[in-house]
């Protein structure tokens, strides 16, 4: 009975990580893939060559499968606040519900009305008419983003709120500073350019995988398909490189908020124990990271480059998780109240302020180790097809293949780190404000009073398992698709749109009806 | 009319309006073993939703964003009384999207029909689950004086909670049938007139029975006009689909499922929740409403974005508005060639 005997806010933990993370595999592919296929249907529309109409309709088929795995999982999180999280629900409700209305509300239905219609639209509708749909659905997600991204922005840095005085529950006083908060603007920038970075892997691991296959089948270099992965190698090696510029730069900055906002999350990714000036960077930490004791750990530095990335200079005082420890202790409490009700059994426990030191420190480094990998592979890949060259190296072509998956892990645990790193609370409090007027919500305070473990663990199980399931059926599908390569389910009508001034309606459309479900399902 | 009454009444209109939309492809979905049993056949039901469900699902998505925006104690309270059937909800959501888009991604017979069940029990479960949560928050859920669930898992599931069920479902299969009528040509079409024209008025009776319910426990005058609307439309919806008139028939028996909300929101105002175990334990809009400076924004976003938004999504529908006929290279399944 150990298993069940685990508190429910440990379970509901574990599957709000578990059904975020894996919400968040499909939604940088959905962001970064949308802007890309919007750009080489527009390529298309615009030049008329057709290595764009059949990029548009292999990554867009792509894109198509990995958006309604998107959609489906992000049902979840809009109610799992509150199936699992009713005391959080109610403690933020002037806030944060109203900002995923909006999100449903402003970006939701841009989304999925304009992908249905472009889907759909296929020869129904004027062709610029069409392609403005798309990229209406590429704003929707870019949008919907957003609204999530200040959502989540505002747990980790509450503004634009004071604390009512009599159900100590912040009230919102001005919602432009919510939308503004300087946490969301960086958040966002940084999420948007790393799902670039997503897309862009996947068109140079798949377009070398075909270049190469092609390339041993003596296959021409001179016709449309070889055109299709080419273009596909270039757009997406240049879209990766500039990305990673502006994911560094971005991250930089969200960087130098957090030692402002949440300096325990970053002495933790740096398993930086004392303050220190200068503060070292840590390359590589070993011994008992997993004992979350600081002084157990020991690493292998590079002086004063910590203080750069807080302060951006090499001499700046960066304070340590211990000393952190006790400033918090301090202001927030040794133990949590003596009130088994509302803090479950962590009622009067001791209070752990340091985030788990192993998962921050790993995930930090992962996120910026796979997001270099990355770039690397973009760089190889613009270098090894220069020129018109085609590269037919095993260990680069089957490399870059490989490293689909490394933007993918950047992004996850870059998540990861984020939510981790805010722990034991959820809504961490603001350091810019005063500290009896500050909002801050302990994680361990924030699960639904009413449920029990037995239903938690029943959603957990089922969605693990349908996800797990769902996972296994989106890999062989895409895979399987992305062997066939470009000309199998293209059949790409031959006017697929009407000529301007062509009234849809009227015209002979159940083979063309075909066509479109072909390439839409 | 304060803004607390106004986002009750959105809250309403974005549930009708979910109920309204998604209700016929919930149906089409659930019709498909009973009117779908070719593969043409099924293909061109799912031809008339394809390019709408995703749409209407996000009129769900909307409501329950609207429920936690305006009145957190209620999304508070509701979701976790209904642990259980929300998960349902939420499992017949996935397994229903998933198999829309990947039914057409490989080509075997077994593939097809595989998914295209699929699709079916994701929709009648999804469908179920929030005709069960619906009906439960109409008509009452054990919850105490802080709002919280008292005696276990399934006590908040009682008759209310199986009547909103089955009104949900027996609504929706006939609304798709409707529809099937009104957005297809040839035999499929008899067939789902033929079903409708039987089905309509018992299917209507649970409905009808849960809006006649709230009435009677905190009904006004107005509910009762309302429920006698509800009640003259399905009559209405009947008389217009013996004569063929199927986009009369939607329309009655769309506005039927309207009154009869219009009826159980109205009856039910301002009560969001009310406990089974005290009337003073009832959750109002009052108790769970956020500031008045946070509904003023809500209601300057949706007083600019909603009419946005129908507009654009009236126009698919108007893009889609061709009937549909199976012809014969449709013998398929689409994806043979995908």
């Amino acid at each position: 009975m150990d298993v069940l005997d685990i508190d429910v806010v440990d379970i509901a933990r574990w599957q709000f990580g578990i059904t975020t993370v894996y919400h968040f595999l499909m939604v940088p592919l959905t962001i970064g893939l949308g802007v890309l296929v919007a750009v080489m249907h527009t390529l298309w529309v615009r030049t008329g060559k057709p290595e764009w109409l059949r990029m548009t309709r292999f990554w867009g088929r792509i894109y198509l499968i990995n958006f309604v795995l998107g959609v489906a999982t992000g049902l979840v999180q809009e109610f799992q606040f509150g199936l699992a999280w009713s005391e959080y629900s109610r403690f933020v409700g002037d806030v944060f519900g109203s900002l995923l209305a909006l999100e449903a509300l402003l970006a939701f239905f841009l989304e999925s009305t304009f992908l249905g219609l472009w889907i759909f639209g296929w020869g129904r509708i004027p062709k610029e008419l069409h392609l403005a749909a798309l990229w209406a659905a590429v704003i929707g997600s870019i949008v919907s983003a957003y609204f999530i991204i200040a959502a989540n922005s505002w747990m980790q840095h509450p503004v634009g709120v004071e604390v009512d005085d009599t159900t100590g529950r912040p009230v919102q006083v001005d919602f432009l500073a919510v939308l503004t908060n300087n946490t969301a603007l960086a958040a966002f920038s940084h999420a948007v350019v790393a799902a670039l970075m997503v897309a862009g892997a996947l068109l140079v691991g798949i377009g070398l995988w075909h270049l190469r296959r092609r390339a041993l089948a003596g296959q021409p270099t001179t016709d449309v398909d070889h055109a299709v992965w080419r273009r596909s190698v270039r757009l997406g090696g240049w879209v990766s490189l500039a990305a990673f510029v502006l994911v560094a730069l971005t991250g930089d900055w969200q960087g130098k908020l957090m030692y402002e906002q949440q300096p325990l999350k970053m002495s933790s990714a740096e398993a930086l124990c004392e303050t220190e000036a200068p503060a070292p960077f840590s390359v590589l930490a070993w011994s008992k990271l997993g004992s979350n004791e600081c002084d157990d750990v020991h690493s292998i530095t590079i002086p004063g480059l910590v203080s750069f990335l807080a302060h951006g200079d090499f001499s700046s005082a960066v304070p340590g998780v211990n000393q952190l420890q006790e400033e918090y202790a301090a202001v927030y409490g040794e133990t949590y109240p003596d009130d088994p009700s509302r803090f479950g059994a962590l009622a009067g426990e001791e209070i752990d302020y340091t985030p788990l030191l192993a998962v921050s420190y790993w995930s930090f480094r992962l996120m910026i180790g796979m997001g270099a990998v990355s770039a690397g592979v973009a760089a190889y890949a613009l270098w090894a097809t220069r020129k018109g060259r085609v590269p037919t190296s095993q260990i680069g072509v089957y490399g870059s293949l490989l490293a689909v998956a490394a933007p993918f892990v950047a992004n996850a645990t870059g998540w990861v780190f984020t939510e981790m790193g805010r722990q034991p609370f959820v809504v961490h409090p603001n350091p810019d404000v005063p500290v009896g007027e500050q909002t801050y919500f302990f994680t361990a305070q924030a699960v639904s009073p009413g449920v029990t473990a037995a239903e938690v663990w029943t959603s957990l199980t089922l969605l693990t398992l349908v996800y797990g399931a769902l996972a296994v059926v989106e890999l062989w599908l895409i895979t399987r698709f992305v062997r066939r390569g470009v000309t199998t389910g293209d059949h790409a009508p031959d006017h697929p749109a009407p000529a301007p001034g062509t009234p849809a309606e009227g015209t002979p459309e159940s083979r063309e009806d075909d066509d479109v479900l072909q390439f839409a399902y | 009319m304060d803004l607390q009454t106004l986002w009750f009444a959105a809250v309403a209109l974005l549930w009708t309006g979910f109920l309204l939309l998604e209700g016929f492809d919930f149906g089409v979905a659930a019709l498909l073993p009973l009117l779908g049993r070719r593969p043409a056949e099924r293909h061109l039901m799912l031809r008339t939703i394809g390019p709408l469900w995703d749409g209407n699902e996000v009129w769900l998505i909307t409501a329950v964003g609207a429920v936690f925006a305006a009145f957190p104690g209620w999304y508070a309270t509701w979701l976790p009384a209904l642990y259980l059937p929300f998960v349902l909800v939420l499992f017949g959501l996935i397994i229903r999207a998933v198999a829309f888009e990947w039914r057409h991604s490989h080509s075997t017979e077994a593939w097809d029909t595989t998914w295209t069940r699929v699709i079916t029990t994701g929709s009648l479960v999804a469908a179920a689950g929030i005709g069960a949560a619906l009906g439960a928050t109409t008509l009452g859920l054990p919850i105490d004086d802080d709002g919280n669930r008292v005696g276990g898992a399934f006590s908040g599931l009682g008759w209310p909670a199986l009547l909103g069920a089955v009104a949900v479902l027996a609504f929706s299969v006939v609304h798709g049938a409707v529809f099937l009528s009104l957005k297809t040509d040839g035999p499929l079409r008899v067939a789902a007139r033929r079903f409708a024209l039987r089905w309509a008025p018992v299917a209507a009776l649970p409905l009808l029975a849960w809006a006649g319910l709230v009435h009677l426990r905190s009904g006004t005058p107005v509910t009762g006009v309302l429920w006698l609307a509800a009640a003259l439309a399905v009559l209405v919806a009947w008389v217009r689909l013996r004569v063929g008139r199927e986009g009369q028939a939607f329309t009655a028996w769309g506005a039927m499922l309207v009154m009869a909300a219009a009826t159980v929101f109205g009856a039910a105002y301002p009560v969001v929740v009310p406990s089974t175990i005290d009337s003073a334990f009832d959750v109002t809009i009052a108790d769970a409403s956020v500031s008045d400076y946070t509904l003023t924004v809500m209601t300057w976003a949706a007083g600019i974005g909603l009419p946005v938004v129908l507009g654009y999504q009236a126009w698919t529908y108007w893009v889609f508005r061709r009937r549909l006929t199976a012809e014969p290279q449709h013998g398929e399944p689409a994806g043979a060639h995908a």
